[in-house]
């Protein structure tokens, strides 16, 4: 794969895509209730959103969804150095006994996941902790499985999985793009 | 998030270098890095567990050698909630009373492997002059006359969090700017961030230079009020009486006090600002400290968040990859 960016989802798969991930969070759980859908920051709280509303949809009834942002909680702060920027957490309920699914947009060495999982574990102690991912690329670094994914690819670390959504990014797309430099 | 394993240039691992010594320094968008990382550590003091493990390991030792409750308190606090682990080192009951001077103090904390240190002095430059000879990070809590970083800061935030951006904000600091560190964080910081500044006391409480400063200087309060945004009142240091710079406390409230009286009859209503501890009736009355338009505890509520930003971007990039 040279230069060229590879569309692996497309606007219209990728909501297919989501719509499947939203009737399987339902599925896994036996129902809508005492489901809190977390999205990490940032292109995880505009996938969670998504298939919050296709839940709503289809089960009529509110999933209520947050934010979290895991700069702080990272492993790599003396490496790689402070992230440049800091986003928000945001989780103003309880969530003591909630049925969690953390939905991030890549899978990848799963330190991230980790990570959310000690945040989350800083709010509350859920009655169970789900992990879905938009894309899972392989590459893991951690003994940490996704419970629902929505498309698998294998992609060697010097390529990158881009997950474009609409309100950041003007777009839906999972591309697979060269890393611009190795550094 | 995707996590990428490829390590930072040295630049993006530092984006503050390896201490805090003042505003001056700093470039106008290292000082916006800062304002925005702490807006989001804001909602971690608002949690039931206050506390995330970015610096968990890191060894903070607090260096106090001038006496400061708030500032000593606001800095432990953004240390434990970050998880770093922190000593204090006060002057009274130390080596440092029995005339150990400030790098061997810091020398030994150094040999106990520790990781940064935040140093109050009351020499202008101190925290300069250990940046210069220790690895540590030196986060400068006030020296002398110089500068004191982090109340600039706190104060830029919580004029930011009212404002906006600050282009063209007029600010006006009332009180001793000759022997204020806090003037002087505050006169760089705005300056840097494009806003306007005033000052506003009695002439002999004002800096000689103050023409080259490039700042509007009223000698009236009545003046400045009508001028400026947002007041920052500068607590009166009571020895500046018996120093001859006064002739009395009450007088200075006669003349530069900020009274409610004065407030109604500004065109608009201002943002009243005091880095504390507050005199009331003399630089501030209690009606306009307590007033609906005082941010005072805002200040200190962002005086956490600030010194936890600093302390995160100085503590990355300290192993090689």
């Amino acid at each position: 794969m040279s230069g060229k960016p590879t569309v692996v989802l497309d606007a219209r798969s990728m909501a297919r895509t989501l719509r499947r991930m939203a009737d399987e969070v339902v599925e896994l759980f036996g129902g809508p209730e005492h489901l809190v859908l977390v999205g990490i920051q940032r292109r995880g709280v505009q996938l969670a959103d998504r298939i919050a509303e296709f839940i709503e949809e289809r089960e009529g009834t509110a999933v209520p969804r947050g934010a979290l942002d895991i700069t702080l909680y990272r492993d790599d702060l003396q490496t790689i150095g402070p992230r440049p920027v800091v986003g928000k957490t945001d989780l103003p309920w309880q969530l003591d006994g909630m049925k969690v699914v953390i939905v991030d947009d890549v899978l990848y060495t799963g330190r991230t996941i980790r990570a959310a999982m000690d945040e989350l574990a800083d709010f509350g102690r859920p009655a169970r902790i789900a992990l879905a991912v938009l894309v899972d690329r392989g590459g893991r670094e951690l003994p940490i499985h996704a419970d629902i994914v929505g498309k698998t690819v294998q992609a060697a670390p010097h390529l990158r999985v881009d997950v474009g959504v609409v309100e950041l990014d003007g777009e839906d797309a999972v591309t697979i793009v060269p890393r611009e430099s190795q550094g | 998030m995707t996590s990428d394993p490829s390590p930072a240039s040295p630049d993006l691992r530092r984006p503050l270098g390896k201490d805090l010594l003042g505003l001056e320094e700093l470039s106008p968008e290292q000082i916006t890095l800062i304002l925005d990382t702490a807006g989001p550590l804001k909602e971690i003091s608002e949690r039931t567990i206050k506390k995330v493990p970015a610096l968990r390991g890191m060894t903070i030792v607090n260096l106090f050698f001038e006496p400061s409750t708030r500032t000593r308190i606001s800095f432990e606090f953004a240390e434990k909630r970050l998880s770093a682990d922190t000593v204090n080192v006060a002057t009274a009951g130390s080596s440092v009373s029995k005339g150990e001077t400030l790098v061997d103090t810091a020398r030994n904390l150094e040999a106990m492997r520790i990781d940064m240190v935040v140093i109050r002095h009351d020499a202008s430059g101190a925290a300069r002059f250990l940046a210069d000879r220790i690895e540590s990070n030196v986060v400068n809590a006030g020296d002398g006359m110089h500068e004191h970083p982090t109340q600039g800061l706190l104060d830029l935030l919580t004029l930011r969090d009212r404002f906006g951006d600050l282009t063209g904000r007029r600010v006006c600091i009332v009180g001793d700017v000759l022997h204020s560190r806090v003037a002087r964080s505050n006169l760089w910081g705005l300056r840097k961030l494009g806003a306007e500044v005033g000052i506003c006391g009695p002439r002999s409480l004002l800096p000689n230079a103050i023409d080259s400063l490039g700042v509007q200087v009223f000698d009236r309060i009545e003046a400045a009020i009508e001028w400026a945004e947002a007041l920052n009142i500068l607590r009166l240091q009571l020895e500046r009486m018996q120093a001859g710079y006064i002739p009395s406390l009450r007088e200075y409230n006669r003349v530069f006090g900020v009274t409610r009286e004065r407030l109604e009859r500004a065109p608009r209503d201002l943002l009243i600002m005091h880095p504390g501890p507050m005199n009331r009736g003399v630089e501030i009355d209690s009606d306009v400290a307590d007033g609906p338009h005082s941010v005072i505890l805002d200040q200190v509520t962002n005086g956490v968040a600030v010194r936890m930003a600093v302390l995160y971007l100085l503590a990355g990039g300290r192993t090689a990859v």
